[in-house]
């Protein structure tokens, strides 16, 4: 079973992020970084099915800074192989983050593509689907289930309300979704071990920009609560601007 | 709550190297995800959260710093941040794993023999054992040179007798390191749960430091196999040699707890209103925060050198105890500060500086009490003891 999974650095979801002076980027001073949260799921499954296989390997593929080492450490930690770093210092577009990552995988020949359903700072959910489209294998996305026969996968997807069941064949494409798996920890065993584990560098290839981001803002200050009245009195009211102000009942 | 944002005022990130981070980072989310939701719980209980001991394990937390026999072979300054986090959730939860591991996997691992380390180590280290350390008695506690367990020899075993009091983990333990008396001369003893004549009591009515078990161990006639003697030390600088390990922990934990305090206070007085402004408006507001960052600082800055001459093989138990002294102290006075910036919440369970606050209170005794480090580097400074 060969995985590549592909692996995203975004700021730590605890952190504020402040825009930066540019008014088009994040002001990096102060910010932790982490793993893409789906991305952890991606990275847990291709080590499940490598597990379950009980034969192959699991490769993390970032574009991205060449300070993205450090989240891949602990991939690597959890129990991934080996990595291929495709650095830009540039912040790419989806488009051009799927050609750079599709430079890297085209020839590897995996039974496996795994992704997170969508990367947290970004949130275009469009990544996966550009690079299975570049490889010219199937895409599922928010998938919740993957079970694996030989090259057969039965896949489930989350659907608003309920699931879907899909089969098809490796190779595959998959984004995934919470409710997959639940990630493990790197143990410090693992971490030491990652630190002999291969990182190759490679220089990011994409094509031009296609699109450009014009600016950043951030979400408006949430406005004062406001008091409509005192106990039973204030229900009435209360019901009244729900519906036709909040419009939510 | 918001989850935990740490302090690193000096940027002493900058100083670390990714996989110091990396594990920190791991064990930060650990307890995030597995103390935090359970540990007042437990501290209102007064239990243990064992049911965290496999992945303590599985994770390597566990002698974490020793070589082979399963540990992970880590650095020391991975394994102060390791105690940073770990105290940062509950200094109980630090307690364990630093008796653990540096008061019976490392006196095993140090003066034990090669059976003793095969039989224990791998064990202890994935938490299939729990292991506690018994050096303090009734009558013995700063002194512990004066103590009356004693061991006599008798064919192929030794017969010991006496009693250990505030034993952490005593109680749940599969195996004790018990420092007693053989022949006049402190030595060191393996005693497994179930040995005739060795028996356990639960220490009641903590507020301290109740998310941990203490105990008494009591042996009566008991007798253990020769095999059972740890061979390579004799004397007090046994347990003491322990005593430097675990201390090193706790100067490092203790940050944990006064960022785990501060970070809270922080956010609390940014929220809270009173004369129509957040009162981290107030002048004495913000002084406290600025004394306690200033502190905090100061104590990481202590357990990082620390940490480096310890790498490097020239920390003295003369610098532990500087250490442990002012950390913990600083520790306990921001939790006891933090605690009035809450006002009526920092006295509940719905915020954890109380929990802080008291369980502090045994760490500042413990290991030394901060009194007998304030002699220990008195007689550092003018050449004289003044406790013998
Ligand atoms: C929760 C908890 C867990 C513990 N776990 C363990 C454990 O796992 N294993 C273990 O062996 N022990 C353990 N201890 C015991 C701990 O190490 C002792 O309590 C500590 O060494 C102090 O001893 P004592 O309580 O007898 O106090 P004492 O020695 O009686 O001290 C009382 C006071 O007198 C002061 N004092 C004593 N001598 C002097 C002096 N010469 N000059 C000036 N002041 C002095 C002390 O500083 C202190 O303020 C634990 C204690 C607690 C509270």
């Amino acid at each position: 079973m060969k995985v590549a999974v592909c692996l995203k650095r975004v700021p730590d979801t605890t952190t504020k992020i402040e825009v930066g002076a540019d008014g088009k980027s994040i002001n990096p001073a102060g910010v932790q970084y982490v793993i893409s949260p789906y991305d952890e799921f991606a990275v847990e499954e291709g080590i499940r099915r490598k597990e379950a296989a009980g034969e192959g390997s699991v490769t993390i593929v970032t574009v991205g800074p060449a300070a993205s080492t450090d989240v891949i450490r602990k991939a690597l930690g959890m129990g991934a192989d080996d990595a291929v770093l495709a650095t830009t210092e540039e912040s790419l577009d989806p488009r051009r983050t799927a050609e750079a990552l599709a430079g890297v995988l085209r020839d590897r020949g995996d039974d496996l593509v795994l992704f997170g359903r969508t990367s947290v700072d970004g949130q275009s959910a469009q990544v996966g689907a550009q690079v299975a489209g570049l490889l010219g294998i199937p895409y599922v996305g928010d998938v919740v289930g993957l079970e694996i026969e030989g090259r057969s996968a039965k896949i489930t997807r989350e659907v608003e309300g309920g699931h879907v069941v899909l089969r098809g064949d490796l190779p595959l494409a998959i984004g995934c979704q919470k409710g997959l798996n639940e990630p493990r920890y790197p143990s410090l065993k693992g971490i030491m071990m990652a630190k002999k584990k291969p990182i190759e560098t490679v220089e990011a290839t994409c094509g031009d920009p296609t699109v450009e981001t014009v600016s950043l803002a951030p979400p408006p200050a949430r406005p004062d609560g406001r008091i409509v009245g005192e106990g039973v009195d204030a229900v009435p009211e209360l019901v009244r601007l729900l519906r036709e102000e909040a419009k939510i009942v | 709550m918001e989850p935990f944002e740490s302090i690193d005022f000096y940027r002493l990130d900058d100083l670390l190297t990714e996989e110091q981070r990396l594990i920190r980072g791991t064990v930060r989310e650990f307890v995030e995800e597995n103390i935090i939701p359970s540990i007042e719980q437990h501290f209102m209980d007064g239990t243990f959260p064992r049911e965290v001991i496999p992945q303590l394990g599985e994770l390597g937390l566990l002698g974490a710093n020793l070589e082979g026999y399963g540990c992970a072979g880590l650095d020391n300054i991975s394994y102060g941040l390791i105690m940073q986090e770990l105290e940062r959730g509950d200094s109980g939860l630090r307690s364990f794993v630093s008796v653990q591991g540096g008061l019976v996997m490392y006196p095993i691992w140090r003066f034990g023999t090669e059976e003793q380390k095969q039989k224990y180590l791998p064990r202890l280290a994935t938490g299939e054992f729990v292991g506690c350390f018994g050096l303090t008695e009734p009558d013995h506690g700063s002194n512990p040179s004066g103590m009356i367990t004693n061991a006599v020899e008798d064919g192929d075993e030794y017969i010991l007798n006496g009693n250990k009091m505030w034993i952490t983990n005593g109680c749940v333990a599969d195996v004790a390191v018990v420092w007693a008396k053989l022949d006049g001369v402190v030595r060191g003893f393996i005693v497994e749960k179930g040995t005739p004549g060795f028996s356990t009591t639960l220490q009641q009515g903590k507020f301290s430091l109740r998310a941990s078990v203490t105990s008494e161990l009591h042996f009566q006639d008991c007798r253990i196999p020769k095999g059972n003697l740890l061979p390579d030390v004799q004397g007090l600088k046994g347990p003491l040699s322990c005593l430097t390990q675990a201390r090193y922990g706790i100067a490092w934990g203790a940050v944990g707890s006064a960022m785990a305090c501060f970070d809270c206070a922080r956010k609390y007085t940014g929220s809270r209103i009173q004369f129509d402004k957040p009162i981290a408006s107030f002048q004495i507001v913000q002084a406290k925060l600025a004394e306690q960052l200033s502190e905090i600082t100061k104590a990481q800055l202590v357990a990082l050198r620390l940490g480096q001459m310890k790498e490097a093989g020239t920390m003295t138990p003369q610098h532990v105890s500087l250490a442990k002294r002012n950390n913990v102290r600083i520790a306990l006075d921001i939790a006891r500060i933090c605690r009035d910036m809450l006002g009526a919440n920092g006295v509940t369970h719905e915020y954890p500086v109380g929990r802080h606050m008291l369980n502090l209170e045994s760490v500042i005794t413990y290991e030394g009490t901060h009194d007998i480090h304030t002699l220990i580097l008195g007689q550092s400074v003018t050449g004289i003891a003044a406790y013998s």
